[in-house]
């Protein structure tokens, strides 16, 4: 028999503020990207070559012909789709099934557990053990999806400079590094780059990629959300030019 | 300085029992457990307490301390305000002896679940060579006291008891990532940490590595590696199809 204590915790600390933060949080972001990507419109800035992330690459009929980087291979989506939404499931495929967002939304969402010590409010638990979140092995694919569309993002980056530079080319800079970074520090990455081998002493070069990956993983938290929330202020800065709200801060035309 | 603290803490067995109020006195530099030690030595001498060392190496004295599961030993009374309760309850996922001491015998029974080191065969015990590289991941993991701090506030087996049969906890994931990173060991560790000892129950929501005392990061460098290891066994479609394909058992 364990001890019988009634209160749910004991903990005195504000225990509910991370949980609540990450609550509030996700929703935002998860609420201007629904808005952003049934928009279907100001992704693209003309003059300055400017690609919003969120729309990057622009694949189907709807796309603006030089918003398209790589073609218009597919055709026209039906109803109120938008060109985002086929690039979207792979990027929010990466982000659900990535460890740490995975710890961010199962105790801010779903409460398993809210916090350190202070009970869950379900009956049973099953863990990752059966379907849907057994699903969350696949991370690694997305991982892969994730890393194809960075390398399309890196090109969008630096495409832009063909016009000159504004203070939009280093918005776009900024957010593929911190995509990047966010990326190779996933726990994914760590394990395919060297973390399955048993002997690192017979591959140094894995091993070395290994060293400077753990390094980043220890960041993985914050690199995740700096890039999250970057990438919502790109594609801002983007739909704001596009829109003609502001002008682009320009220095070299 | 001293100053005259507020205590609450639990008392009972099994059988029952309560949060007992008391205000002890407690000077500068003291821990937690010597203000327990002094209320023993004061008002309860009858109060049961699990401590050895006093310096955060032995892991005798988990407890939880303003419901934070912690070493009595390692939480410093200057961290709490002079005015503030201080809760001192028992482990909460194992059954209660009596007042701070709890029958901690599950951890025992699931180390014993798990395989012991093999070694390559033919190598002998005094023959083993390693490289210090190779062997680095797994000495992170050496570092454990034994506090079942982890195991304690892991909520897979914390709220839901009827899941200690199937579930080794943090704890002993990590012996079986230690022993699957080692570089001799050649049992296979992925297979059981899936099926035996229960790795699909963890979510990864880092408890564990939140409360050990040594710092050790759990999630990260054992639990996580070995969820991926079982993926590349397990969750692999394309050694799925592989194996579909050329028939591979």
């Amino acid at each position: 028999m364990r001890a019988q204590i009634a209160q749910r915790t004991l903990r005195t600390d504000r225990w509910w503020l991370p949980p609540l933060a990450t609550f509030a949080g996700l929703l935002l972001i998860s609420i201007y990207a629904a808005v952003r990507t049934f928009m279907g419109d100001y992704y693209w800035v003309d003059d300055y070559r400017y690609l919003t992330p969120m729309y990057s690459p622009c694949l189907s009929q709807e796309c603006l012909p030089n918003a398209a980087h790589f073609g218009r291979p597919l055709p026209e989506l039906p109803g109120f789709l938008t060109p985002p939404v086929v690039i979207i499931p792979f990027l929010l495929g990466f982000r659900v099934t990535c460890y740490y967002y995975r710890k961010a939304y199962y105790r801010a969402a779903w409460m398993s557990p809210p916090a350190c010590a202070v009970a869950e409010p379900h009956a049973k638990y099953t863990g990752e053990t059966r379907f849907p979140l057994i699903a969350q092995n696949l991370h690694r694919y997305f991982f892969y999806a994730a890393s194809l569309l960075l390398l399309i993002n890196i090109y969008d980056a630096f495409y832009a400079f063909t016009t000159g530079i504004g203070l939009g080319n280093i918005v776009l800079l900024v957010n593929v590094g911190l995509l990047a970074a966010y990326t190779l520090s996933c726990h994914s990455c760590r394990h395919i780059a060297g973390g399955r081998l048993k002997h690192f002493s017979k591959h140094p070069v894995r091993y070395w990629a290994w060293t400077q990956i753990s390094k980043l993983n220890a960041r993985h938290m914050q690199l995740a959300w700096a890039s999250l929330i970057f990438v919502c202020v790109t594609d801002l800065y983007v739909a704001l030019v596009a829109s003609g709200t502001i002008a682009d801060l320009r220095f070299v035309n | 300085m001293g100053y005259q603290g507020h205590f609450r803490v639990w008392r009972g067995s099994a059988e029952g029992g309560g949060l007992e109020d008391f205000t002890v006195e407690v000077n500068e530099g003291e821990v937690v457990l010597d203000v327990i030690h002094r209320l023993q030595a004061t008002q309860t001498p009858d109060l049961a307490v699990r401590w050895n060392c006093k310096a955060g190496k032995c892991g005798s004295c988990s407890a939880e301390i303003n419901g934070k599961p912690r070493l009595l030993c390692m939480t410093r009374m200057s961290v709490f305000a002079e005015d503030e309760t201080v809760t001192v309850t028992p482990m909460r996922t194992f059954p209660v002896i009596r007042d701070l001491v709890t029958d901690v015998s599950y951890n025992y029974r699931k180390a014993r679940e798990i395989p012991a080191f093999k070694p390559p065969e033919g190598v002998a015990p005094g023959e083993y060579r390693m490289q210090q590289v190779d062997v680095e991941r797994s000495q992170e993991f050496r570092k454990c006291i034994e506090c079942f701090l982890c195991n304690n506030t892991c909520h897979v087996i914390r709220d839901h008891e009827e899941n200690k049969e199937s579930f080794a906890g943090p704890r002993f994931l990590m012996r079986v990532a230690e022993l699957e990173m080692h570089p001799l060991d050649e049992a296979d560790r992925v297979q059981q940490a899936q099926s035996s000892h229960g790795l699909g129950l963890c979510n990864i929501t880092k408890c564990c590595t939140e409360v050990c005392p040594e710092h050790i990061k759990i999630t990260d460098n054992a639990l996580i590696p070995m969820k991926e290891r079982v993926a590349d066994r397990r969750y692999d479609p394309i050694v799925w199809l592989g194996n579909k394909l050329f028939r591979r058992s």
